[in-house]
Protein backbone atom coordinates (compact mmCIF):
# COMPACT_ATOMS: atom_id res chain seq x y z
CA UNK A 1 0.00 0.00 0.00
CA UNK A 2 1.50 3.46 -1.16
CA UNK A 3 0.74 5.96 1.22
CA UNK A 4 1.25 9.62 0.62
CA UNK A 5 1.46 12.00 3.76
CA UNK A 6 0.93 15.86 3.66
CA UNK A 7 2.16 17.53 6.42
CA UNK A 8 2.87 21.43 6.94
CA UNK A 9 5.82 23.38 9.11
CA UNK A 10 4.08 25.55 11.77
CA UNK A 11 5.20 27.53 14.24
CA UNK A 12 4.72 26.55 17.43
CA UNK A 13 1.71 28.36 19.37
CA UNK A 14 3.17 28.20 22.52
CA UNK A 15 6.39 30.06 21.69
CA UNK A 16 5.38 32.79 19.77
CA UNK A 17 5.31 35.78 22.18
CA UNK A 18 1.70 37.49 20.71
CA UNK A 19 2.02 41.52 21.98
CA UNK A 20 -1.61 42.94 22.65
CA UNK A 21 -3.03 45.30 19.92
CA UNK A 22 0.35 44.52 17.86
CA UNK A 23 -1.06 44.70 13.65
CA UNK A 24 0.94 41.56 13.20
CA UNK A 25 1.96 37.97 14.74
CA UNK A 26 5.82 37.57 15.14
CA UNK A 27 6.84 34.65 14.53
CA UNK A 28 10.43 34.91 14.13
CA UNK A 29 11.78 33.89 17.91
CA UNK A 30 9.14 30.81 17.46
CA UNK A 31 9.87 27.30 17.38
CA UNK A 32 8.90 25.62 13.61
CA UNK A 33 7.22 22.22 14.18
CA UNK A 34 5.68 19.64 12.58
CA UNK A 35 1.60 20.96 12.81
CA UNK A 36 0.59 18.75 16.05
CA UNK A 37 -2.52 17.48 13.71
CA UNK A 38 -0.14 16.19 11.57
CA UNK A 39 1.83 13.70 13.81
CA UNK A 40 -1.38 11.37 13.58
CA UNK A 41 -1.74 11.22 9.95
CA UNK A 42 2.16 10.41 10.08
CA UNK A 43 2.03 7.21 12.75
CA UNK A 44 -1.02 6.32 10.53
CA UNK A 45 0.51 5.92 8.16
CA UNK A 46 3.54 4.15 9.62
CA UNK A 47 0.71 1.37 10.82
CA UNK A 48 -0.92 1.10 7.11
CA UNK A 49 2.44 0.44 6.04
CA UNK A 50 3.54 -1.73 8.94
CA UNK A 51 0.06 -3.74 8.76
CA UNK A 52 0.24 -4.05 4.50
CA UNK A 53 3.57 -3.64 3.20
CA UNK A 54 4.52 -0.40 1.31
CA UNK A 55 6.03 2.93 1.40
CA UNK A 56 5.11 6.09 2.84
CA UNK A 57 6.29 9.37 1.38
CA UNK A 58 5.99 12.96 2.87
CA UNK A 59 5.39 15.84 1.29
CA UNK A 60 5.11 19.22 2.23
CA UNK A 61 5.60 22.62 0.68
CA UNK A 62 7.48 25.24 2.31
CA UNK A 63 11.10 26.73 2.73
CA UNK A 64 13.94 25.89 3.03
CA UNK A 65 13.04 25.43 6.63
CA UNK A 66 10.71 22.95 5.88
CA UNK A 67 13.05 20.69 4.90
CA UNK A 68 14.12 20.53 9.22
CA UNK A 69 10.13 19.18 9.36
CA UNK A 70 10.59 16.72 6.96
CA UNK A 71 13.65 15.31 8.51
CA UNK A 72 11.62 14.88 11.49
CA UNK A 73 9.06 12.78 9.55
CA UNK A 74 11.78 10.55 8.29
CA UNK A 75 12.88 9.80 12.11
CA UNK A 76 9.70 9.24 12.67
CA UNK A 77 10.08 6.37 9.85
CA UNK A 78 8.72 7.51 6.60
CA UNK A 79 10.51 6.21 3.55
CA UNK A 80 10.77 9.35 1.74
CA UNK A 81 10.04 12.91 2.75
CA UNK A 82 9.76 16.16 -0.44
CA UNK A 83 9.97 19.57 -0.12
CA UNK A 84 7.85 21.24 -2.70
CA UNK A 85 9.30 24.72 -3.09
CA UNK A 86 9.85 27.79 -4.98
CA UNK A 87 9.68 31.71 -4.78
CA UNK A 88 6.33 31.36 -7.09
CA UNK A 89 4.34 29.18 -4.37
CA UNK A 90 5.39 32.35 -1.65
CA UNK A 91 1.76 33.86 -0.71
CA UNK A 92 -0.41 31.13 -1.07
CA UNK A 93 -3.58 30.84 -0.21
CA UNK A 94 -5.17 27.31 0.98
CA UNK A 95 -6.16 26.54 -2.71
CA UNK A 96 -3.08 27.74 -4.46
CA UNK A 97 -1.35 25.04 -1.51
CA UNK A 98 -3.91 22.44 -2.44
CA UNK A 99 -3.49 22.50 -6.00
CA UNK A 100 0.44 22.38 -5.57
CA UNK A 101 -0.05 19.71 -3.33
CA UNK A 102 -2.75 17.66 -5.48
CA UNK A 103 0.40 18.05 -8.66
CA UNK A 104 2.79 16.84 -6.47
CA UNK A 105 1.11 13.77 -5.39
CA UNK A 106 0.12 13.13 -9.37
CA UNK A 107 4.02 13.07 -10.17
CA UNK A 108 5.04 10.53 -7.34
CA UNK A 109 2.77 7.78 -8.93
CA UNK A 110 0.49 5.80 -7.78
CA UNK A 111 -1.13 5.93 -4.48
CA UNK A 112 -3.60 4.23 -2.40
CA UNK A 113 -3.88 6.47 0.29
CA UNK A 114 -3.33 10.66 1.14
CA UNK A 115 -3.19 11.28 4.67
CA UNK A 116 -3.74 14.93 5.89
CA UNK A 117 -4.10 15.85 9.48
CA UNK A 118 -7.39 17.27 10.31
CA UNK A 119 -6.46 21.34 10.12
CA UNK A 120 -3.07 23.21 11.17
CA UNK A 121 -2.69 24.76 14.40
CA UNK A 122 -1.68 28.60 12.38
CA UNK A 123 -5.15 29.08 9.86
CA UNK A 124 -6.95 26.02 10.93
CA UNK A 125 -8.83 26.25 8.14
CA UNK A 126 -8.98 22.34 7.65
CA UNK A 127 -10.17 22.91 3.93
CA UNK A 128 -6.62 22.02 2.09
CA UNK A 129 -6.98 18.12 2.54
CA UNK A 130 -10.86 18.13 0.95
CA UNK A 131 -9.54 20.45 -2.01
CA UNK A 132 -6.61 18.10 -2.72
CA UNK A 133 -9.30 15.53 -3.58
CA UNK A 134 -11.06 17.43 -5.71
CA UNK A 135 -8.33 18.22 -7.84
CA UNK A 136 -7.39 14.96 -7.67
CA UNK A 137 -10.83 13.59 -8.75
CA UNK A 138 -11.09 11.06 -5.93
CA UNK A 139 -13.41 10.77 -2.64
CA UNK A 140 -12.48 12.44 0.67
CA UNK A 141 -13.45 11.36 4.32
CA UNK A 142 -12.47 14.23 6.57
CA UNK A 143 -12.02 13.66 10.62
CA UNK A 144 -11.33 10.13 10.69
CA UNK A 145 -11.38 8.78 14.05
CA UNK A 146 -10.66 5.03 12.70
CA UNK A 147 -10.25 2.94 10.03
CA UNK A 148 -12.15 -0.28 10.74
CA UNK A 149 -11.10 -2.05 7.16
CA UNK A 150 -8.94 -1.16 4.76
CA UNK A 151 -7.62 -3.04 1.53
CA UNK A 152 -5.57 -1.73 -1.72
CA UNK A 153 -8.78 -0.94 -3.49
CA UNK A 154 -11.78 0.18 -0.34
CA UNK A 155 -12.00 1.11 3.19
CA UNK A 156 -14.38 1.75 5.75
CA UNK A 157 -14.04 4.07 8.02
CA UNK A 158 -15.61 6.45 10.85
CA UNK A 159 -15.86 10.17 10.91
CA UNK A 160 -16.33 12.05 13.44
CA UNK A 161 -19.31 14.44 13.70
CA UNK A 162 -20.44 16.86 16.31
CA UNK A 163 -22.67 14.00 18.39
CA UNK A 164 -20.39 10.89 17.12
CA UNK A 165 -19.47 9.58 13.95
CA UNK A 166 -20.67 8.69 10.52
CA UNK A 167 -19.53 5.23 8.87
CA UNK A 168 -18.58 5.76 5.70
CA UNK A 169 -17.04 3.65 2.93
CA UNK A 170 -15.35 4.36 0.48
CA UNK A 171 -12.93 3.24 -2.86
CA UNK A 172 -9.11 4.21 -2.66
CA UNK A 173 -7.54 5.71 -3.88
CA UNK A 174 -8.97 8.43 -1.69
CA UNK A 175 -7.62 11.44 0.90
CA UNK A 176 -8.36 10.75 4.53
CA UNK A 177 -7.99 14.05 7.11
CA UNK A 178 -7.95 12.86 10.54
CA UNK A 179 -8.66 13.46 14.24
CA UNK A 180 -6.49 13.02 17.45
CA UNK A 181 -8.30 9.98 18.37
CA UNK A 182 -6.76 7.59 15.75
CA UNK A 183 -3.72 6.34 17.10
CA UNK A 184 -0.96 7.65 19.87
CA UNK A 185 1.88 8.71 18.04
CA UNK A 186 5.26 7.06 18.48
CA UNK A 187 8.97 9.01 19.01
CA UNK A 188 11.46 8.88 16.79
CA UNK A 189 13.55 5.75 16.83
CA UNK A 190 17.59 6.30 17.20
CA UNK A 191 17.95 4.60 13.91
CA UNK A 192 15.25 7.06 12.48
CA UNK A 193 17.14 10.09 13.61
CA UNK A 194 20.98 8.46 12.63
CA UNK A 195 18.65 8.04 8.96
CA UNK A 196 17.31 11.78 9.13
CA UNK A 197 20.72 13.02 9.66
CA UNK A 198 22.30 12.26 6.62
CA UNK A 199 19.09 12.13 4.33
CA UNK A 200 19.21 14.52 1.68
CA UNK A 201 15.51 15.80 1.11
CA UNK A 202 14.34 16.04 -2.50
CA UNK A 203 13.30 19.74 -3.51
CA UNK A 204 10.69 19.72 -6.37
CA UNK A 205 9.98 23.72 -8.02
CA UNK A 206 7.57 24.45 -10.04
CA UNK A 207 8.66 23.53 -13.29
CA UNK A 208 9.29 20.09 -11.78
CA UNK A 209 5.00 20.09 -11.41
CA UNK A 210 4.94 21.04 -14.52
CA UNK A 211 3.51 24.68 -13.47
CA UNK A 212 5.04 27.31 -15.74
CA UNK A 213 4.42 30.97 -14.49
CA UNK A 214 1.72 31.32 -17.00
CA UNK A 215 -0.50 28.04 -15.95
CA UNK A 216 0.18 28.85 -12.23
CA UNK A 217 -1.78 32.45 -12.49
CA UNK A 218 -4.40 30.54 -13.79
CA UNK A 219 -4.91 28.64 -10.93
CA UNK A 220 -3.92 31.79 -8.76
CA UNK A 221 -4.80 33.42 -5.56
CA UNK A 222 -8.14 32.97 -4.62
CA UNK A 223 -8.01 34.85 -1.19
CA UNK A 224 -6.28 37.94 0.51
CA UNK A 225 -5.11 37.95 3.81
CA UNK A 226 -6.31 42.13 5.22
CA UNK A 227 -4.89 42.69 7.91
CA UNK A 228 -3.68 40.42 11.13
CA UNK A 229 -3.88 41.90 14.37
CA UNK A 230 -3.79 40.37 18.22
CA UNK A 231 -6.64 41.43 20.37
CA UNK A 232 -6.72 42.88 23.78
CA UNK A 233 -5.92 40.15 26.26
CA UNK A 234 -9.01 38.71 28.14
CA UNK A 235 -8.59 39.97 31.86
CA UNK A 236 -9.75 38.10 34.71
CA UNK A 237 -12.85 38.84 36.85
CA UNK A 238 -14.13 38.47 40.02
CA UNK A 239 -12.95 35.59 41.98
CA UNK A 240 -14.90 34.30 45.23
CA UNK A 241 -13.53 33.04 48.13
CA UNK A 242 -15.25 31.35 51.51
CA UNK A 243 -17.18 28.65 52.41
CA UNK A 244 -18.15 26.16 49.41
CA UNK A 245 -21.85 26.78 49.66
CA UNK A 246 -21.26 30.93 49.90
CA UNK A 247 -19.24 30.56 46.91
CA UNK A 248 -21.77 28.79 45.03
CA UNK A 249 -24.26 30.73 46.12
CA UNK A 250 -22.80 33.93 45.27
CA UNK A 251 -21.68 32.26 41.74
CA UNK A 252 -24.87 30.96 41.02
CA UNK A 253 -26.35 34.65 41.95
CA UNK A 254 -23.78 36.02 39.47
CA UNK A 255 -24.32 34.29 36.80
CA UNK A 256 -28.46 35.22 37.33
CA UNK A 257 -27.67 38.83 37.35
CA UNK A 258 -25.42 38.21 34.36
CA UNK A 259 -28.34 36.60 32.45
CA UNK A 260 -26.04 33.57 31.96
CA UNK A 261 -28.57 31.02 33.10
CA UNK B 1 -18.69 40.71 -12.01
CA UNK B 2 -22.62 41.57 -13.30
CA UNK B 3 -23.20 37.77 -14.04
CA UNK B 4 -22.88 36.54 -10.46
CA UNK B 5 -25.47 37.60 -8.44
CA UNK B 6 -27.33 37.32 -5.06
CA UNK B 7 -26.52 35.43 -2.06
CA UNK B 8 -27.00 32.01 -1.16
CA UNK B 9 -26.76 29.91 2.12
CA UNK B 10 -26.28 26.73 2.46
CA UNK B 11 -29.06 25.28 5.24
CA UNK B 12 -27.81 21.92 6.57
CA UNK B 13 -30.13 19.07 7.96
CA UNK B 14 -29.67 16.44 10.16
CA UNK B 15 -33.02 14.05 10.48
CA UNK B 16 -34.51 16.23 8.59
CA UNK B 17 -34.37 19.14 11.39
CA UNK B 18 -32.43 22.13 10.12
CA UNK B 19 -28.90 22.58 12.26
CA UNK B 20 -28.81 25.76 14.88
CA UNK B 21 -25.87 26.86 12.73
CA UNK B 22 -28.22 27.13 9.38
CA UNK B 23 -30.42 28.74 11.21
CA UNK B 24 -27.21 31.32 12.01
CA UNK B 25 -26.57 30.92 8.05
CA UNK B 26 -29.56 32.67 7.16
CA UNK B 27 -28.70 35.19 9.61
CA UNK B 28 -25.75 36.05 7.49
CA UNK B 29 -26.72 35.49 4.56
CA UNK B 30 -29.39 37.90 4.50
CA UNK B 31 -27.55 40.44 6.29
CA UNK B 32 -25.14 40.49 3.45
CA UNK B 33 -27.97 40.61 0.97
CA UNK B 34 -29.27 43.24 2.40
CA UNK B 35 -26.28 45.39 2.79
CA UNK B 36 -25.66 44.49 -1.26
CA UNK B 37 -29.55 45.26 -2.30
CA UNK B 38 -29.63 41.45 -3.15
CA UNK B 39 -31.92 38.46 -2.11
CA UNK B 40 -31.24 35.31 -0.27
CA UNK B 41 -31.65 31.91 -2.16
CA UNK B 42 -31.58 29.50 0.76
CA UNK B 43 -30.39 25.87 -0.89
CA UNK B 44 -31.46 23.08 1.37
CA UNK B 45 -30.51 19.29 0.33
CA UNK B 46 -32.47 15.98 1.98
CA UNK B 47 -36.09 16.99 3.65
CA UNK B 48 -36.81 19.24 6.32
CA UNK B 49 -39.67 18.34 8.66
CA UNK B 50 -41.35 21.49 8.14
CA UNK B 51 -39.63 24.20 9.42
CA UNK B 52 -38.24 25.83 6.47
CA UNK B 53 -35.42 28.28 5.35
CA UNK B 54 -38.56 30.09 3.71
CA UNK B 55 -39.91 31.03 6.54
CA UNK B 56 -36.62 32.59 8.27
CA UNK B 57 -35.62 35.12 6.12
CA UNK B 58 -34.59 33.45 2.56
CA UNK B 59 -36.10 34.82 -0.26
CA UNK B 60 -36.75 31.63 -2.05
CA UNK B 61 -35.62 28.22 -1.28
CA UNK B 62 -33.75 25.35 -4.00
CA UNK B 63 -35.00 22.13 -2.37
CA UNK B 64 -33.46 18.92 -4.01
CA UNK B 65 -34.83 15.99 -2.24
CA UNK B 66 -33.84 12.34 -2.79
CA UNK B 67 -32.75 9.20 -0.60
CA UNK B 68 -29.28 9.99 -1.27
CA UNK B 69 -29.35 13.20 0.15
CA UNK B 70 -31.22 12.34 3.49
CA UNK B 71 -27.30 11.83 4.98
CA UNK B 72 -24.53 14.35 4.53
CA UNK B 73 -22.08 12.84 2.21
CA UNK B 74 -19.93 15.26 1.10
CA UNK B 75 -18.67 13.87 -1.89
CA UNK B 76 -23.20 13.69 -3.47
CA UNK B 77 -23.30 17.24 -1.67
CA UNK B 78 -20.03 18.83 -3.54
CA UNK B 79 -21.78 17.26 -6.68
CA UNK B 80 -24.78 18.75 -6.37
CA UNK B 81 -24.29 21.66 -4.97
CA UNK B 82 -21.50 22.53 -7.54
CA UNK B 83 -24.85 22.28 -10.03
CA UNK B 84 -27.54 24.29 -8.77
CA UNK B 85 -24.49 26.76 -8.03
CA UNK B 86 -23.60 26.40 -11.78
CA UNK B 87 -27.34 27.46 -12.63
CA UNK B 88 -27.61 30.29 -9.55
CA UNK B 89 -24.01 31.87 -9.88
CA UNK B 90 -24.13 33.73 -6.35
CA UNK B 91 -22.32 36.74 -5.95
CA UNK B 92 -21.47 34.96 -2.00
CA UNK B 93 -22.18 31.90 -0.56
CA UNK B 94 -22.66 31.55 3.22
CA UNK B 95 -22.37 28.20 4.93
CA UNK B 96 -21.32 26.65 7.88
CA UNK B 97 -18.15 25.75 9.64
CA UNK B 98 -19.64 22.72 11.16
CA UNK B 99 -17.58 19.07 10.58
CA UNK B 100 -20.14 18.85 7.63
CA UNK B 101 -19.34 22.18 6.67
CA UNK B 102 -15.55 21.67 6.70
CA UNK B 103 -16.26 18.36 4.48
CA UNK B 104 -18.27 20.28 1.97
CA UNK B 105 -17.03 24.44 0.96
CA UNK B 106 -12.98 23.23 0.81
CA UNK B 107 -13.79 20.46 -1.83
CA UNK B 108 -16.53 22.90 -3.12
CA UNK B 109 -14.12 25.60 -3.88
CA UNK B 110 -11.97 23.69 -5.49
CA UNK B 111 -14.56 22.32 -7.55
CA UNK B 112 -16.02 25.84 -8.20
CA UNK B 113 -12.25 27.07 -8.48
CA UNK B 114 -12.96 30.01 -6.09
CA UNK B 115 -11.47 31.16 -2.98
CA UNK B 116 -13.09 30.10 0.57
CA UNK B 117 -12.62 32.01 4.06
CA UNK B 118 -13.98 30.01 6.80
CA UNK B 119 -14.54 30.25 10.11
CA UNK B 120 -16.16 33.63 10.40
CA UNK B 121 -16.73 35.54 13.98
CA UNK B 122 -17.42 38.49 11.89
CA UNK B 123 -18.36 39.71 8.71
CA UNK B 124 -17.61 42.87 6.92
CA UNK B 125 -19.43 44.06 3.60
CA UNK B 126 -18.08 46.10 1.22
CA UNK B 127 -20.90 47.86 -0.41
CA UNK B 128 -18.75 49.60 -3.27
CA UNK B 129 -16.45 46.26 -4.01
CA UNK B 130 -19.54 44.05 -3.40
CA UNK B 131 -17.29 42.11 -1.26
CA UNK B 132 -17.36 40.33 2.27
CA UNK B 133 -14.70 40.54 4.49
CA UNK B 134 -14.43 37.51 7.25
CA UNK B 135 -12.48 37.90 10.68
CA UNK B 136 -11.49 34.26 12.44
CA UNK B 137 -9.35 33.34 14.72
CA UNK B 138 -5.47 32.33 13.66
CA UNK B 139 -2.84 30.87 15.88
CA UNK B 140 -5.72 29.09 18.62
CA UNK B 141 -7.48 32.11 19.45
CA UNK B 142 -4.13 34.39 20.54
CA UNK B 143 -4.73 36.08 17.21
CA UNK B 144 -7.47 37.47 14.43
CA UNK B 145 -6.91 37.91 10.81
CA UNK B 146 -9.19 39.29 8.43
CA UNK B 147 -9.57 37.70 4.71
CA UNK B 148 -11.38 38.50 1.65
CA UNK B 149 -11.84 36.08 -1.07
CA UNK B 150 -11.15 37.84 -5.00
CA UNK B 151 -13.19 35.87 -7.11
CA UNK B 152 -16.98 35.02 -7.43
CA UNK B 153 -18.51 33.24 -5.77
CA UNK B 154 -16.84 34.26 -2.55
CA UNK B 155 -17.48 31.40 -0.21
CA UNK B 156 -17.93 32.07 3.33
CA UNK B 157 -18.29 29.68 6.58
CA UNK B 158 -19.44 30.71 9.82
CA UNK B 159 -18.51 29.64 13.63
CA UNK B 160 -21.44 28.61 15.58
CA UNK B 161 -23.11 30.45 18.01
CA UNK B 162 -21.63 33.75 17.11
CA UNK B 163 -24.21 35.09 14.91
CA UNK B 164 -27.44 34.14 16.35
CA UNK B 165 -30.46 31.96 14.65
CA UNK B 166 -32.44 33.85 11.79
CA UNK B 167 -36.57 33.84 13.46
CA UNK B 168 -39.29 33.36 11.38
CA UNK B 169 -40.52 36.48 10.10
CA UNK B 170 -43.58 36.07 9.24
CA UNK B 171 -43.04 36.35 5.29
CA UNK B 172 -43.04 33.34 3.51
CA UNK B 173 -40.30 32.70 0.43
CA UNK B 174 -41.03 30.67 -2.23
CA UNK B 175 -40.30 26.97 -2.37
CA UNK B 176 -38.67 25.59 -5.43
CA UNK B 177 -38.10 21.46 -5.84
CA UNK B 178 -35.03 21.36 -8.02
CA UNK B 179 -34.29 18.27 -10.09
CA UNK B 180 -31.41 17.15 -10.43
CA UNK B 181 -29.27 14.65 -12.72
CA UNK B 182 -29.20 11.39 -11.13
CA UNK B 183 -25.86 10.41 -11.79
CA UNK B 184 -24.90 13.68 -9.38
CA UNK B 185 -25.90 11.20 -6.76
CA UNK B 186 -23.62 8.72 -6.65
CA UNK B 187 -19.53 9.13 -5.22
CA UNK B 188 -17.35 6.79 -4.70
CA UNK B 189 -17.70 7.44 -0.58
CA UNK B 190 -20.61 6.28 0.68
CA UNK B 191 -22.21 6.83 4.16
CA UNK B 192 -23.47 3.60 5.96
CA UNK B 193 -24.83 4.88 8.83
CA UNK B 194 -24.30 7.63 11.72
CA UNK B 195 -23.77 6.08 15.56
CA UNK B 196 -24.53 8.74 18.38
CA UNK B 197 -22.11 8.61 21.59
CA UNK B 198 -23.44 9.65 24.38
CA UNK B 199 -26.07 11.84 22.99
CA UNK B 200 -26.34 15.80 23.08
CA UNK B 201 -23.65 15.88 26.06
CA UNK B 202 -20.71 15.58 23.35
CA UNK B 203 -22.45 18.09 20.94
CA UNK B 204 -19.59 20.96 22.09
CA UNK B 205 -20.24 23.40 19.17
CA UNK B 206 -23.61 23.72 19.79
CA UNK B 207 -24.33 23.75 23.18
CA UNK B 208 -24.92 26.54 25.47
CA UNK B 209 -23.38 26.04 28.39
CA UNK B 210 -19.92 23.85 28.92
CA UNK B 211 -18.95 21.98 31.90
CA UNK B 212 -15.38 20.78 31.42
CA UNK B 213 -12.93 18.21 33.54
CA UNK B 214 -9.37 18.42 33.60
CA UNK B 215 -6.34 16.48 35.15
CA UNK B 216 -8.29 17.94 38.50
CA UNK B 217 -10.54 15.32 38.62
CA UNK B 218 -7.83 12.75 39.50
CA UNK B 219 -9.85 9.02 37.85
CA UNK B 220 -12.36 8.55 34.88
CA UNK B 221 -15.18 8.04 37.89
CA UNK B 222 -15.25 11.74 38.89
CA UNK B 223 -16.36 12.71 35.60
CA UNK B 224 -20.03 11.83 37.12
CA UNK B 225 -19.52 14.84 39.12
CA UNK B 226 -18.85 16.95 36.54
CA UNK B 227 -22.20 15.54 34.20
CA UNK B 228 -24.06 16.31 37.58
CA UNK B 229 -23.00 19.93 37.33
CA UNK B 230 -23.61 20.11 33.48
CA UNK B 231 -26.92 18.03 33.88
CA UNK B 232 -28.26 20.97 36.09
CA UNK B 233 -26.99 23.61 34.00
CA UNK B 234 -28.68 21.77 31.13
CA UNK B 235 -25.21 21.76 29.40
CA UNK B 236 -22.95 19.45 27.31
CA UNK B 237 -19.27 17.93 28.94
CA UNK B 238 -15.70 19.14 27.54
CA UNK B 239 -12.84 17.51 28.74
CA UNK B 240 -9.34 19.04 28.56
CA UNK B 241 -6.47 17.04 26.86
CA UNK B 242 -4.91 15.63 29.50
CA UNK B 243 -8.20 13.76 31.08
CA UNK B 244 -8.34 12.77 27.43
CA UNK B 245 -4.79 11.30 26.83
CA UNK B 246 -5.47 9.61 29.95
CA UNK B 247 -8.46 7.82 28.96
CA UNK B 248 -10.75 9.08 31.48
CA UNK B 249 -12.85 10.57 28.68
CA UNK B 250 -13.28 9.81 24.77
CA UNK B 251 -11.71 12.18 22.25
CA UNK B 252 -15.26 13.74 21.42
CA UNK B 253 -15.20 15.61 24.57
CA UNK B 254 -11.71 17.13 24.14
CA UNK B 255 -11.77 21.34 24.22
CA UNK B 256 -8.63 22.80 22.58
CA UNK B 257 -6.27 23.42 20.03
CA UNK B 258 -6.02 19.42 18.90
CA UNK B 259 -9.45 19.15 20.11
CA UNK B 260 -12.75 21.42 19.44
CA UNK B 261 -12.65 25.12 19.55
CA UNK B 262 -16.00 25.86 21.56
CA UNK B 263 -18.12 29.28 22.24
CA UNK B 264 -20.85 28.76 24.03
CA UNK B 265 -22.26 31.60 26.82
CA UNK B 266 -20.86 29.71 29.49
CA UNK B 267 -17.99 27.59 30.15
CA UNK B 268 -17.32 26.12 33.16
CA UNK B 269 -13.40 24.74 33.62
CA UNK B 270 -13.15 22.28 36.54
CA UNK B 271 -9.78 21.42 37.67
CA UNK B 272 -8.15 22.65 34.56
CA UNK B 273 -5.18 24.77 35.14
CA UNK B 274 -5.67 26.34 31.74
CA UNK B 275 -2.43 25.54 29.04
CA UNK B 276 -2.27 27.92 26.21
CA UNK B 277 -3.48 24.83 24.01
CA UNK B 278 -6.78 24.15 26.09
CA UNK B 279 -7.40 28.11 26.35
CA UNK B 280 -7.21 27.76 22.15
CA UNK B 281 -10.18 26.15 22.19
CA UNK B 282 -12.48 28.07 24.75
CA UNK B 283 -11.14 31.56 25.26
CA UNK B 284 -14.04 33.06 23.28
CA UNK B 285 -16.72 31.72 25.51
CA UNK B 286 -19.02 34.77 26.65
CA UNK B 287 -18.66 34.01 29.90
CA UNK B 288 -15.62 31.58 31.52
CA UNK B 289 -15.92 30.09 35.46
CA UNK B 290 -13.04 28.05 36.74
CA UNK B 291 -12.72 26.08 39.77
CA UNK B 292 -8.88 25.46 40.74
CA UNK B 293 -7.22 24.86 43.95
CA UNK B 294 -4.26 26.39 42.45
CA UNK B 295 -4.64 29.89 42.76
CA UNK B 296 -1.70 31.00 40.05
CA UNK B 297 -3.23 28.42 37.43
CA UNK B 298 -3.40 30.68 34.14
CA UNK B 299 -7.47 29.71 34.13
CA UNK B 300 -7.92 32.38 36.49
CA UNK B 301 -6.14 34.94 34.27
CA UNK B 302 -8.99 34.77 31.72
CA UNK B 303 -11.73 33.31 34.04
CA UNK B 304 -14.80 35.83 34.56
CA UNK B 305 -15.66 34.23 37.65
CA UNK B 306 -13.18 32.37 39.82
CA UNK B 307 -13.20 30.01 42.86
CA UNK B 308 -10.29 28.98 44.29
CA UNK B 309 -11.33 25.97 46.13
CA UNK B 310 -11.18 21.68 45.97
CA UNK B 311 -13.70 21.25 43.51
CA UNK B 312 -14.45 18.10 44.84
CA UNK B 313 -16.19 20.37 47.51
CA UNK B 314 -17.53 23.03 45.36
CA UNK B 315 -18.50 21.52 42.33
CA UNK B 316 -20.99 19.12 44.68
CA UNK B 317 -22.17 22.50 46.04
CA UNK B 318 -22.77 24.01 43.29
CA UNK B 319 -24.63 21.05 41.73
CA UNK B 320 -26.94 20.99 44.70
CA UNK B 321 -27.50 25.15 44.59
CA UNK B 322 -28.50 25.02 41.08
CA UNK B 323 -31.23 21.61 41.45
CA UNK B 324 -32.54 23.58 44.54
CA UNK B 325 -32.66 27.09 42.18
CA UNK B 326 -34.43 24.66 39.21
CA UNK B 327 -37.10 22.83 41.43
Amino acid sequence: MNIVVCIKQVPDTATIRFEPRAERVDISGATLIINPMDEYAIEEGLRLREKYGGKVTAISLGTKETEETLRTAIALGIDEGILVSDPLFEGSDAYVTAYVLAQAIKKLGSFHLVLFGKSSSDNDTAWTGPAVAEFLGISDVTFVKKIEEISESRARVQRMMEEGYDLIETSLPAVFTVVKEINEPRLPSLKGKLKAKSYKVPIWAATDLGLDSTKFVKAGVKSELLRVWVPEARKGGTIFQGEPEDVAAQLVQALKEQQII
Amino acid sequence: MADFNGVVGVAEQRNGKLQSTSLEVLTVARKIADDLGTEVTAILLGSSDGDTPAERGADRVWMVSAPELEHFQAGVYNQVLGHLLAELKPEVIVGAATIAGKALFGRLAANLGTGLASDAVAIETDKEKRTVAVTRAVYGGNAVAQWVVRTLPQIITIRSKVFGEAKPNGEKGEVIQKDVPRELFSSPAKWLKSAEERGQSVNLSQADIIVSGGRGLRGPENFAMIDGLANALGGAVGASRAAVDAGWISYAHQVGQTGKTVNPKLYVACGISGAIQHLAGMQSSKCIVAINKDPEAPIFKIATYGIVGDLFVVVPALTQKLKAQNE
